[in-house]
């Protein structure tokens, strides 16, 4: 117990090179392998063909079976190395009747060879085909989903930012009456996730009849407690000096808000914009209840609906699955060092 | 991820045209929303009035969509039948809550009148203590590991923190055919001599991989959290201790995990609401089954509100109400922590 605990918490490095760093870089080695792993085996998942797929034990590689046109048939002949009286050929198969098959030699199609399957090894080759994605895209609306989900990111996004940002504005830089319980009423329902309040949550989108609607899914979630907080505190620090220069100067109180105060909290609004767009692009719950029309799904919605009824075919599911996560990859590449510094500092996500 | 000076570069050019554009629309739309709306307005009503009108929008919204709701849903667990529009629905009293409470044996959901909700309790209950016990432990570790003497920490650091930004349904999908039954798993399983495993039709697998797949995908959060709060323990501490003659393991006892305590009870608060509320996953990875499993208090909801051929929203709410109760204190805690960590 106690070397774990020493092995955990070193914080200064020693001349020699100890059994601690070994397991140090283990335990790091081992998480690479453990979170991006699993996301490198569906990646390489998506390019397999159907019999890929289903092969057990699968393989890493996305193999695909040669084939050859010959003359005389129609469709393309899956290739073979056949072991016959000990000699090894590559033939065509052109039909299996039970364990016995059926082949010939592409130079000399006339001549139909039988073999046992069992001494059939098949000639592959390593294919990062795009059929899985082209048909996917083709079964799968994908376009359409794409659209609905970067609709619903972009203007929840804007409006989250739009009306958060007004609201800190007035909660941190003026004294008026009710200002005090507006702010603890709207901290009390960070208590009350959507998830609890569902069914009524439900019945005011259906009176407003915005079932079915992008807009259903987006208004709802705009008002953030955690954001508008978060500006606040940020627009907490501005200082008021500030904004009483702009006020002699005959700046009316929009234009201090939007020509003073919001470039000077860019950084939080930036940090705001991040969060929104990851929760409005992997929102599930929400979109699922208000959205039952095909062409209204967001991705999320229409990746798990996709799943539901094409529960065999894998290799389009698969794909779907990559086209979706790369958009939030690129966003990980990208602007990784804000995301957790944006975290670290306001522990929210 | 990309070289930091081609990053630079892109991020240089877009940054110039975009901030460009950005900045002049920006402007005209501020100004020109000042003198057609607020200006007018802020002659009419006079500045002091100005803030009213500042948090209106959000206030708006908030109420109609969050505030009202609350109060909505004491309407709903309190009359029954399957109408959305409170005014069909006849009064119920305490009906939806006595059928819920009604069990010959509270550990037994099978004795229960509506099975469903205790078992769909003890299966929240029992996910929730085994995925926060493994979380709050893993990140722990992990954080202090990443707040060692390592090389490329930002590296490690973020490797942890991917799977954080995938959606649950991407990460329910990735883990369903990782365990499907001729999955990578079970390949290297038989590849190793063994038996295959059901993991996805077995309920202890199911349920255990619910956990492991949760845990997975969250832990980034929360060691980025306690990575936050170890780096703010000043060095001069460590250096006093040293001085004193204290070994690591009477540091870490007296000295880092005491600082670190607060931190520690937020993430640990933290991932229990969020594990309470656990759904999204669940819902592509297993569906709630087998049978049901894997169903949690959420799914529960859904199910009888919005899923379900016959829908009993009186059930649904008041599932709801006992799940805000439980949730409303602990943010509470949350709260309280947070203010006594500042």
């Amino acid at each position: 117990m106690g070397s774990i605990i020493s092995f955990l918490t070193r914080t200064r490095g020693r001349k020699k090179f100890h059994m601690t760093d070994i397991l140090t870089y283990v335990y790091l080695g081992l998480g690479v392998l453990i979170m991006f792993g699993p996301v490198f085996w569906l990646i390489m998942s998506s390019f397999k063909t159907q019999s890929e797929i289903i092969r057990f034990p699968p393989r890493f590689l996305p193999y695909k079976q040669d084939s050859i046109q010959v003359v005389g048939y129609d469709n393309l002949l899956p290739l073979y190395d056949v072991k016959i009286d000990g000699q090894v050929l590559r033939l065509a198969e052109i039909n299996r009747i039970g364990i016995g098959s059926r082949l010939i030699d592409p130079k000399n199609p006339s001549q139909v060879i039988d073999a046992n399957i069992k001494d059939l090894k098949p000639v592959e080759h390593v294919d990062f085909s795009l059929d899985n994605f082209k048909e996917g895209i083709a079964s799968f609306n994908f376009g359409v989903y794409l659209k609905n989900s970067v609709i619903v990111t972009v203007v929840a996004t804007v409006l989250t930012l739009i009306v958060n940002s007004m609201a800190a504005f007035a909660l941190s830089k003026y004294k008026f009456k009710g200002s005090k319980a507006i702010f603890l009423v709207m901290i009390a329902t960070l208590m009350v996730p959507t998830s609890v309040i569902l069914v009524p949550e439900f019945l005011i989108i259906t009176k407003l009849n915005w079932n079915n609607t992008l807009i259903g899914v987006i208004i709802p979630t705009i008002a953030t407690p955690t954001g508008m907080f978060l500006l606040r505190q940020y627009m907490l620090t501005i200082p008021d000096e500030l904004i009483d220069a702009a006020r002699i100067d005959g700046a009316s109180e929009w234009r201090i808000y939007a020509q003073i105060i919001v470039p000077l909290a860019s950084p939080a609004l930036a940090v705001l914009a991040i969060f929104s767009v990851m929760w409005r692009w992997n929102d599930f719950l929400w979109p699922l209840i208000v959205l039952t029309h095909n062409n209204l799904f967001t991705l999320q919605v229409g990746l798990a609906a996709f799943q539901g009824e094409l529960n065999v075919q894998w290799n389009l599911i698969l794909a779907m699955t990559v086209l979706t996560l790369i958009p939030v990859t690129l966003i990980f590449a990208f602007l990784q060092r804000s995301i957790t510094t944006g975290i670290a500092t306001t522990g929210m996500k | 991820m990309l070289n930091e000076k081609t990053k630079k570069n892109i991020f240089q050019l877009l940054g110039d045209w975009v901030g460009f554009f950005f900045s002049r629309s920006y402007d005209l739309i501020a100004s020109g929303l000042d003198r057609i709306i607020f200006d007018p307005l802020q002659r009419l009503v006079g500045m002091l009035r100005m803030p009213y009108f500042f948090v209106l929008p959000n206030l708006l919204v908030f109420t109609v969509f969050s505030l009202l709701p609350v109060l909505l849903n004491f309407g709903y667990a309190f009359t029954k039948d399957p109408n959305l529009f409170l005014a069909d629905r006849p009064w119920a009293g305490v009906e939806s809550f006595k059928q819920i409470f009604t069990c010959a044996n509270f550990l037994d959901p099978n004795s229960c009148l509506v099975d469903l909700f205790w078992r769909s309790v003890s299966n929240t209950v029992q996910f929730v203590i085994f995925q926060v016990a493994l979380m709050v432990i893993v990140s722990m570790v992990t954080a202090l590991i990443l707040n060692g003497k390592i090389k490329a920490r930002g590296f490690f650091r973020s490797v942890y923190f991917y799977p954080v930004l995938l959606s649950p349904i991407v990460v329910a999908l990735l883990w369903r055919w990782i365990l499907q039954e001729n999955g990578l798993f079970n390949g290297v399983l038989s590849g190793l001599g063994l038996s295959t495993q059901a993991f996805l039709t077995n309920s202890t697998w199911a349920r255990f991989w619910m956990v492991m797949i949760s845990t997975w995908s969250n832990m980034g959060f929360y060691t980025l959290i306690l990575l936050a709060g170890l780096q703010s323990i000043p060095t001069e501490m460590y250096d006093a201790a040293k001085m004193d003659g204290a070994d690591r393991l009477q540091t870490f006892k007296n000295i880092v995990f005491p600082l670190l305590m607060p931190t520690l009870l937020v993430v640990t608060v933290l991932s229990l609401i969020r594990a309470v509320q656990v759904f999204d996953i669940v819902y592509a990875f297993t569906g709630g089954g087998p049978g049901s499993a894997t169903m949690y208090l959420v799914q529960y909801i859904y199910l009888n509100g919005f899923s379900s051929p016959i829908k009993q929203l009186g059930l649904a709410s008041a599932a709801s109400l006992l799940m805000a109760g439980v949730l409303v204190i602990l943010t509470i805690i949350q709260l309280s922590l947070r203010k006594e960590e500042v």
